[in-house]
């Protein structure tokens, strides 16, 4: 099993006609992705050639779910009409929707989060995330297909780099799912949503955990897991250097005054019994420790 | 971005939040016209983006444009805990009989927007918050509904502001409101909102910080960057579109991928440890990074003068690692003699026997290559000491 997205998963890519667009339906379209359908209003009714596969063009999200019955998208639009997309596909009442795209203001996140949340009908991922790749199954954003394949390790991440080096560090074992869910200030799905999947998805042994400066998301989970999770959990952190307000890379990778630190949110992981390592490869070895029993 | 309180406080004059007489001086003689101006008694006011500057002896009553002069010569050019004051800000001075407090803030938390009211401004919120809980009114916005008056009336009342002036402050609530969608802020705190004593509501002190990603919705917003603030490596890094910040260390660091990068910040740091030495950077080259970005980042941490080593940590995923591998070349070779500092490079991921074998035939006497990220970080410590 894997969490949030399958083999059978049928997928649209909003933005497809753009350039990251295009370069990222190929790469999922290789990895096994089911992709059926791209959405760019104002471009339905032609076709695109991806590498030899024919993807047909929709205007509108509804429109490519009745046409095709995709069940999640991934949005590639650029900042300035990603809120729209997203409206568009919340709209359609399409199941699980993929933010991939960085820089979108964060009144517009707030405004299609809170939208998402009074349909009810709507999971967000993202933004400003690499997605989600239940390996030899399916590839839904950007995190590379061939790092490593699939195994028993649940990996949730708010960083895209910190999620495929921890992949390699443990190709070993392979994965059930990674999770990008993204460094801004608003998230749809949370390190609590994953964990909860990873600990109801019987064959995920194990799962790692990575978190960086800014907010109390990590805190939270720490809470969860103490309450939920029975499942070992090792954990990460990055941003310890960092200095006090600044913003480092992500949008909301910020510490202000005493909250939002690394060590804060290390010492609420240790507090519940999560192993944290001091550096990605620390950590991969604490999780190796755990699955070679 | 956070905005200075001058430039707050011209932003609430444009959405009509009600605000005194100011204007912004950068020297004494420039406050005396603004005093002068002004007229009667005013307040100078150090402008820094730090709290505490009225113990620190940054806030101070003048009695006439002369007095204004001598107050703002003793001001400018105060150090406020490591701000430099460079600009002062002339108030007209109102006697106060009230002082309020009033904010908007983006709710990480609860992924919405936050209004605090309280009858009891003046002091830090969080002070409030602590002793008087029942006097802070904290209530969660709906983006897509807002703030309307009922909904303004509904917090200033939680809030307990008295009778008399809860029509006043909602109506500076659903303005503030207004200006929070319009400038895309993530922060927008009235600290104190004062009932002055002839009754009116106004703003006398407020904080203000923009959201960067919606800049290109505010062209004017650019003009509010404090560019005399920003260090010189962070605008050139700026302007060739990397994200930098310079810090106090002597170990370069360039990455690819936020996340990354901080973590490598981290490894750095428990290297240097035992050498003394700690990151002098964050660059973040990003996902997709070609030769060009490479060579970029490289040019502007090797221009820093405090870095001894650097280290290069790329994970290829996006990224290809020969093409990070290139632009290290190609920056050594543009650089030429005035590369002089050592640089270690880890590559793993996509397309990593490539980039290691170029580097490899490079053969140039400053690259030393490792296989982990941990190793790397060790080397590269210990080539920054002494």
């Amino acid at each position: 099993m894997a969490i949030f997205v399958t083999e059978n998963t049928k997928v649209i890519v909003q933005g497809m006609t753009g350039s990251e667009g295009t370069k990222h339906t190929k790469r999922m379209l290789k990895a096994g992705t089911k992709i059926v359908a791209g959405v760019t209003p104002g471009k339905g009714g032609q076709s695109v050639d991806m590498d030899g596969v024919l993807i047909p063009v929709f205007n509108s999200v509804k429109e490519a779910i009745t046409a095709t019955g995709a069940n999640a998208s991934v949005v590639f639009v650029p900042p300035k009409f990603a809120k729209a997309a997203v409206l568009d596909a919340i709209d359609a009442l399409m199941p699980l929707v993929v933010v991939i795209t960085e820089g979108i203001p964060v009144h517009d996140v707030a405004a299609f989060y809170a939208y998402s949340v009074s349909k009810g009908t709507t999971q967000i991922l993202g933004p400003n995330c690499p997605g989600i790749i239940s390996p030899g199954k399916t590839n839904l954003g950007i995190i590379p297909a061939d790092i490593t394949g699939a195994g028993k390790i649940g990996l949730v991440s708010k960083s895209g780099t910190l999620t495929y080096q921890m992949m390699f560090e443990l190709r070993d074992f392979g994965f059930t799912s990674a999770v990008g869910i993204g460094g801004d200030p608003i998230i749809g799905t949370t390190h609590i949503d994953c964990l909860r999947a990873f600990q109801d998805d019987p064959e995920t042994k194990a799962i790692v955990m990575i978190g960086e400066i800014g907010g109390d998301a990590e805190e939270r989970a720490a809470q969860f897991i103490k309450e939920y999770v029975t499942k070992p959990v090792v954990g990460y952190v990055a941003g310890f250097t960092a200095p006090e307000g600044k913003t480092m890379g992500h949008a909301g990778a910020i510490v202000s005054g005493s909250s939002g630190t690394a060590a804060a949110k290390k010492e609420a992981l240790e507090a519940v019994g999560v192993a944290v390592g001091k550096t990605p490869s620390e950590t991969a070895n604490l999780m190796r420790k755990i699955l070679n029993g | 971005m956070d905005l200075f309180e001058y430039q707050a406080r011209d932003l609430f004059q444009s959405h009509q939040i009600p605000v005194l007489a100011g204007a912004v001086a950068t020297t004494a003689d420039e406050a005396e016209a603004a005093a002068s101006k002004i007229g009667g008694k005013v307040v100078i006011k150090a402008q820094v983006k730090v709290g505490g500057r009225g113990k620190a002896g940054g806030v101070k009553l003048a009695d006439n444009a002369a007095d204004a002069k001598e107050k703002a010569k003793a001001i400018l050019g105060m150090d406020i805990k490591g701000h430099i004051v460079n600009k002062v800000m002339i108030a007209q001075a109102a006697p106060i009989e009230s002082e309020y407090y009033l904010a908007i803030l983006l709710d990480r938390a609860n992924r919405n927007f936050l209004v605090m009211a309280s009858v009891a401004g003046g002091m830090e919120i969080e002070e409030v918050a602590h002793k008087t809980p029942e006097k802070l009114a904290r209530v969660g916005i709906d983006p897509n509904i807002g703030i309307d008056k009922a909904k303004a009336l509904e917090i200033v009342k939680g809030g307990q502001f008295p009778a008399d002036v809860l029509d006043q402050v909602a109506e500076v609530l659903i303005k503030l409101w207004q200006a929070f969608v319009k400038e895309d802020a993530t922060l927008m705190e009235i600290n104190p909102l004062v009932k002055t004593k002839d009754g009116k509501i106004i703003a006398l002190d407020g904080k203000v910080t923009l959201d960067d990603n919606a800049g290109f919705r505010h062209p004017d917003h650019e003009q509010l960057v404090d560019h005399a603030a920003t260090n010189p490596l962070e605008a050139l890094a700026k302007e060739k579109d990397l994200n930098y910040v310079k810090l106090d260390g002597q170990v370069g660091i360039i990455g690819n991928g936020a996340g990354l990068v901080m973590s490598t910040l981290d490894v750095v740091a428990y290297a240097g440890e035992k050498h003394g030495v700690k990151p002098a950077n964050f660059l973040d080259i990003g996902g997709g990074a070609s030769a060009e970005v490479m060579a970029n980042g490289l040019s502007i941490i090797l221009g820093d003068a405090d870095v001894r080593s650097v280290f290069v940590n790329v994970f290829g995923g996006i990224t290809a690692c020969d093409a990070v591998a290139n632009g290290i070349v190609q920056a050594l070779a543009m650089l030429g003699d005035k590369a002089t500092k050592p640089i270690v490079v880890r590559l793993d991921g996509n397309n990593v026997e490539l980039g290691r074998k170029i580097l490899n035939e490079a053969n140039h006497p400053l690259i030393q290559q490792l296989d982990t990220m941990d190793g790397a970080a060790a080397k590269a410590a210990q080539l920054a000491a002494i």
